[in-house]
């Protein structure tokens, strides 16, 4: 069995959650001061996901990079071949905050600055 | 036929000679340098002094004793005609205890007899007169009015400026690696950039020196390398209003406290010898910095807080076997002048060596040197922002808006200056685009946030200027790139 | 006595167009007031355009957004209620010519101008340390970057800065670095840690564990080694009181060495004009309508104390404007008793300095060392708020109502305690 120690990041209490896990399904979740950072905790054990930001070169705008966000979390294990994939791209002035500018694996990629 | 002139070194000994040869019409003179830009050597990271010349023993170092003053008295001139940011504040040399007054008094006997004007000791009464925030420990100086304050980089650059509009040929980024000598007499310099013509070759090499002349066959002095370290405070901590020196011992001149040109405190240097391995080496170390922070309280106790240093950095003398300027025409390899050991009082002998190697060349080397009937002595120091009045400003934007647009806010540097600096980069051939060579020429990137504000803007600058890619742009030179490459080069695996 | 330049004339000048400029402008529209806004940069947002990570927001949007979003949120408004606004705009000086008058003089492409205006709310944020500040030695090459420089590098003109990084800091703006560098492809070798904990938020120092970046606390880099560029960089550990241990030092190859030690308020031209500034902040003695020592100045953000959240620092913004408003109505500058606000036991800094008891008021403090289970006190009103943790990095804010300022007449004094 392995026991998992890390800090809840839900609010700023910041408990110390331990979470074992035997087998591969989670045995016991100790720590937690609420649901929320529970149900948290049991995601960061089994398939943690985080947003992932970025900026992606631009053409012909004020600046020459556009800054980006996933719309939702994205599997941790799978960020660097997210970041391959934005690695291959290219924009084109305009763009305004909020367009999906790409999408990847279902996920969109949103401007969060305009160009 | 015009005689061809090699001067390796742009430093401040090279490009004074190439201003001074600049003169004369049966002349084609070059000035070979290996960095990106010149003054980048010794004349980089020293005190920025021009000395008085009472700290030469003429019978030891006859050759620094007479240049040195004669240096001096040129450089009035010389700042005048170029423009070059400077300050007449004059140096006192302090006297903690009776004893010290011994050795001012022979520091006085001895400039008097190198011809240096109007010095004195003074009393404690006048001595606070002078320098009102003096250590209270202090009982007298020897007071040497004529001592001033330059800034050797702004002032190489002003010189090589000159020294180009008057017809000097550049190659900078160009490293010696020959000297081709038949028959005992000097026929070119071998370069990274190909072989270099020349009927003459001047060695003004700095630091290097001794491994240039040896290129040539000559091998009789070595250059080492003596480190110095230096602090420098925000423009808002109260600095002296002169030079203020303790008094020598025989191992050192001692550490110096001054308000360096653009007005801000500045204490250093220590003394360390290195072996000549370590010409490269310019790291600052805490021991040195410390022995600086020591020897400086004592003559300015009221030194700020450390976290008030602005910046820390070191630099190299280039020191000489037997100590003197090595300053001749070598007789076994005619047309091979050697301007070696340049150490202290380099700086301020600067102008007066290079009217020496005027008289070496006609003296020496038989060359009956031509005036030309249009010289131009005078150079314009770009119109700083910082300079300008607001009606100034208003009229500089019609020109164009680039001089009302900050981009070094801690120093006040515009668009405009720098655009102008990199026009003045290209005049004197930089080819490799370098922030350095920018704060050199403007100032930016030297105060308060030590560029962490400015430094992206300049770099977009250079790479549009010089139609690189901003991250090619480098710091001083290559090897020294702001970037590896675009963002997602790591990603890509291109870099 | 004054330039001869074209000269605006105003009721307030913002002076620094990010969140705490932008929101104090917006307010100060609102409540009436005609209002010129100046921003240095080319782009409004101070330092929000580049800090492209989520956090900002939450209590001023109800919504977590990126610093960008948050900035186009408040530009948004700004243009909505027609604030004037200048970029590319550098003020140059500001001249206290009477309480009641101000001049400032700004620069931009079309020239210098001056401004008269009734009030000046100065919101021009903040430095960062840099390498020689924090008493770094060795060689001056390329590859050493305040955390600020190598996110503008990156995050606005697209350029990587390294592939080897070393990080000063493991505050929240050294962490999100050390992220923003590990997705791009680059190696963060270490983050270098003074304090004997970590300094940033925990949803931050989860970036560690992320991408698997040693943490070396208790630890500073003393030296940085290197031709043109940096090459190596020694690390030294520290006793508890922060001197090195001999012995202990240790290389670690790396291109590039981030600075993120901190930040310092940018307030010189205040400085100029005498305004009075508190060690402990760096940025200037305020009473609770955040004016300064100069009658009509007014400060907020990150000019006035180094703030965490972006919410705080809009929210400064506001009651500055607020507080202008009141100012050039005929308010303020009577002589009145303040009551001053002490620093006690764990209290590191707080801000306003000085309270009348006329109004509710926000206390922004910091502790100097973390705790657990604590209560933040004013003795001398009985004032208690409890808290489960408290730590340097994480401002604390305190509502004191009118009347609990108004039990004491001379001084409170804060102070953080065990529970």
């Amino acid at each position: 069995m392995t026991t998992y120690r890390f800090t809840c990041i839900v609010c700023p209490l910041g408990c110390s959650i331990e979470v074992d896990v035997e087998k591969g399904r989670v045995k016991d979740v100790k720590g937690c001061t609420c649901p929320r950072g529970a149900e948290w905790a049991v995601q960061e054990v089994t398939n943690p996901q985080r947003i992932v930001m970025s900026v992606v070169p631009v053409d012909n705008g004020a600046l020459p990079t556009v800054s980006v966000k996933t719309e939702k979390p994205v599997s941790k294990d799978r960020i660097p071949e997210l970041m391959e994939f934005l690695a291959e791209l290219r924009l084109e002035a305009p763009v305004n905050i909020g367009d999906t500018v790409a999408e990847w694996e279902g996920v969109k990629i949103v401007a969060t600055r305009g160009a | 036929m015009k005689t061809k002139v090699a001067i390796i070194g742009a430093g401040i000994s090279g490009a004074s000679i190439a201003r001074v040869l600049s003169k004369y019409e049966n002349l084609e003179v070059h000035l070979i340098e290996k960095a990106p830009d010149v003054g980048w050597g010794v004349s980089k990271a020293n005190t920025a002094l021009i000395h008085g010349g009472y700290d030469d023993d003429p019978e030891k170092y006859p050759t620094r004793a007479k240049l040195c003053i004669r240096g001096n008295r040129l450089w009035h001139q010389w700042v005048k005609e170029l423009e070059i940011p400077h300050v007449w504040n004059g140096a006192l040399i302090v006297a903690f205890k009776d004893e010290d007054f011994d050795e001012l008094e022979r520091l006085l006997e001895r400039g008097r007899k190198n011809g240096v004007p109007e010095m004195r000791i003074v009393g404690k009464d006048e001595l606070f007169h002078l320098e009102p925030n003096l250590t209270k420990d202090a009982i007298g100086a020897l007071w040497v009015p004529i001592v001033g304050q330059i800034g050797p980089i702004p002032a190489v650059i002003a010189i090589t400026e000159n020294a180009v509009a008057n017809g000097v040929k550049t190659h900078l980024e160009t490293e010696v690696t020959g000297i081709k000598v038949e028959n005992g007499e000097v026929r070119g310099v071998k370069t990274g950039d190909g072989f270099l013509e020349a009927d003459i070759v001047i060695n003004a090499a700095g630091l290097y020196a001794d491994e240039i002349a040896r290129m040539a066959g000559i091998d009789y002095f070595e250059i080492h390398p003596r480190k110095g370290e230096y602090w420098l405070f925000d423009d808002d901590v109260q600095g002296p209003r002169r030079v203020l020196f303790p008094t020598p011992t025989p191992v050192s001149k001692g550490i110096v406290v001054t308000s360096e040109v653009s007005g801000h405190l500045m204490i250093g240097p220590n003394a360390q010898d290195l072996p000549p391995e370590e010409k490269g080496n310019l790291a600052t170390t805490e021991e040195g910095l410390e022995k600086v922070w020591e020897g400086a309280k004592r003559l300015w106790p009221q030194l700020p807080p450390r976290s008030r240093v602005i910046r820390t950095f070191a630099g190299l003398r280039p020191e000489p076997t037997g100590g003197d300027f090595i300053i001749r025409a070598e007789g076994e390899v005619q047309g091979f002048i050697n301007v070696a050991g340049i150490r202290s009082p380099g700086l301020t002998s600067a102008p007066a060596i290079a009217y020496e190697v005027v008289k070496i060349i006609q003296r020496d080397l038989g060359v009956k040197l031509v005036e030309k009937s249009k010289w131009n002595p005078h150079r314009k120091e770009i119109n700083h922002f910082f300079m300008m009045s607001p009606e100034g400003v208003n009229e500089a934007v019609k020109k164009s808006p680039a001089h009302g647009k900050i981009v070094c806010r801690c120093n006040s540097v515009s668009e405009g200056d720098i655009l102008e600096a990199i026009e003045r980069m290209k005049f004197i051939g930089v080819k490799t685009p370098s922030v350095d060579s920018v704060k050199f020429r403007t100032k930016a990137t030297t105060g308060t946030c030590q560029g962490s504000f400015c430094r992206p803007k300049i770099v977009q600058l250079l790479g549009r200027e010089y139609g690189v890619e901003p991250w090619r742009v480098t710091l001083k030179g290559r090897g020294s790139e702001i970037g590896v490459g675009d963002v997602k080069v790591l990603l890509r695996g291109d870099a | 006595m004054f330039p001869r330049i074209p000269m605006l004339s105003y009721d307030v000048v913002v002076v620094g167009g990010g969140p705490a400029g932008m929101a104090a402008a917006v307010k100060a529209k609102e409540l009436g007031l005609s209002v010129l806004l100046l921003d240095e940069n080319d782009y409004l947002g101070g330092i929000l355009p580049q800090c492209i990570h989520p956090g900002f927001g939450l209590h001023y949007y109800r919504e977590e957004l990126t610093g960008p979003e948050f900035a186009a949120r408040l530009a948004k408004r700004l243009v909505e209620v027609g604030v004037e606004y200048r970029t590319a705009a550098r003020v140059i000086e500001i001249k206290n010519y009477s309480d009641r008058e101000k001049v400032v003089v700004f620069t931009s492409p079309s020239g210098a101008y001056g401004i008269w205006a009734k009030a000046v709310i100065y919101a021009a944020g903040a430095r960062e340390r840099h390498a020689f500040e924090i008493g770094i030695v060795g060689d001056r090459v390329s590859g050493i970057y305040t955390a600020g420089e190598a996110q503008t590098l990156m995050d606005i003109y697209g350029i990587m800065p390294g592939r080897e990084i070393v990080i000063v800091g493991s505050g929240d703006v050294g962490l999100i670095m050390a992220r923003r560098f590990a997705l791009e492809g680059a190696k963060v070798k270490a983050v270098v840690e003074l304090m004997p904990y970590p300094g940033g938020l925990a949803r931050n120092v989860m970036i560690l564990r992320d991408f698997n970046i040693p943490l070396y606390l208790g630890h500073k880099v003393m030296e940085v080694r290197g031709r043109g560029r940096v090459e190596r960089v020694k690390v030294v550990k520290v006793d508890e009181n922060l001197k090195e241990i001999p012995g202990s030092e240790f290389w670690i190859e790396a291109d590039t060495l981030v600075i993120s030690a901190g930040l310092v308020p940018s307030v010189k031209k205040l400085k100029r004009i005498g305004v009075e500034i508190d060690p402990a902040t760096g940025g200037p003695v305020v009473n609770e309508k955040l004016e300064t020592s100069v009658p009509g100045i007014f400060v907020a953000g990150n000019s006035l104390v180094i703030n965490d959240l972006v919410d705080y620092v809009a929210e400064q913004g506001e009651l500055a404007a607020r507080s202008a408003k009141e100012f050039i109505d005929g308010g303020g500058t009577e002589s009145r008793r303040w009551v001053k606000v002490e620093k006690g036991e764990n209290v590191r800094l707080v801000v306003p300095h000085y309270l009348s008891g006329d109004r509710d008021v926000y206390l922004y403090l910091r502790v100097s060392r973390p705790m657990e289970d604590v209560e933040v006190r004013i003795p001398e009103v009985g004032k208690k708020l409890r808290l489960p943790v408290v730590k340097p990095a994480e401002m604390v804010r305190v509502k004191l109502r009118a009347e609990e300022i108004r039990k004491e007449g001379k001084k409170l004094t804060v102070e953080v305690i065990r529970a």
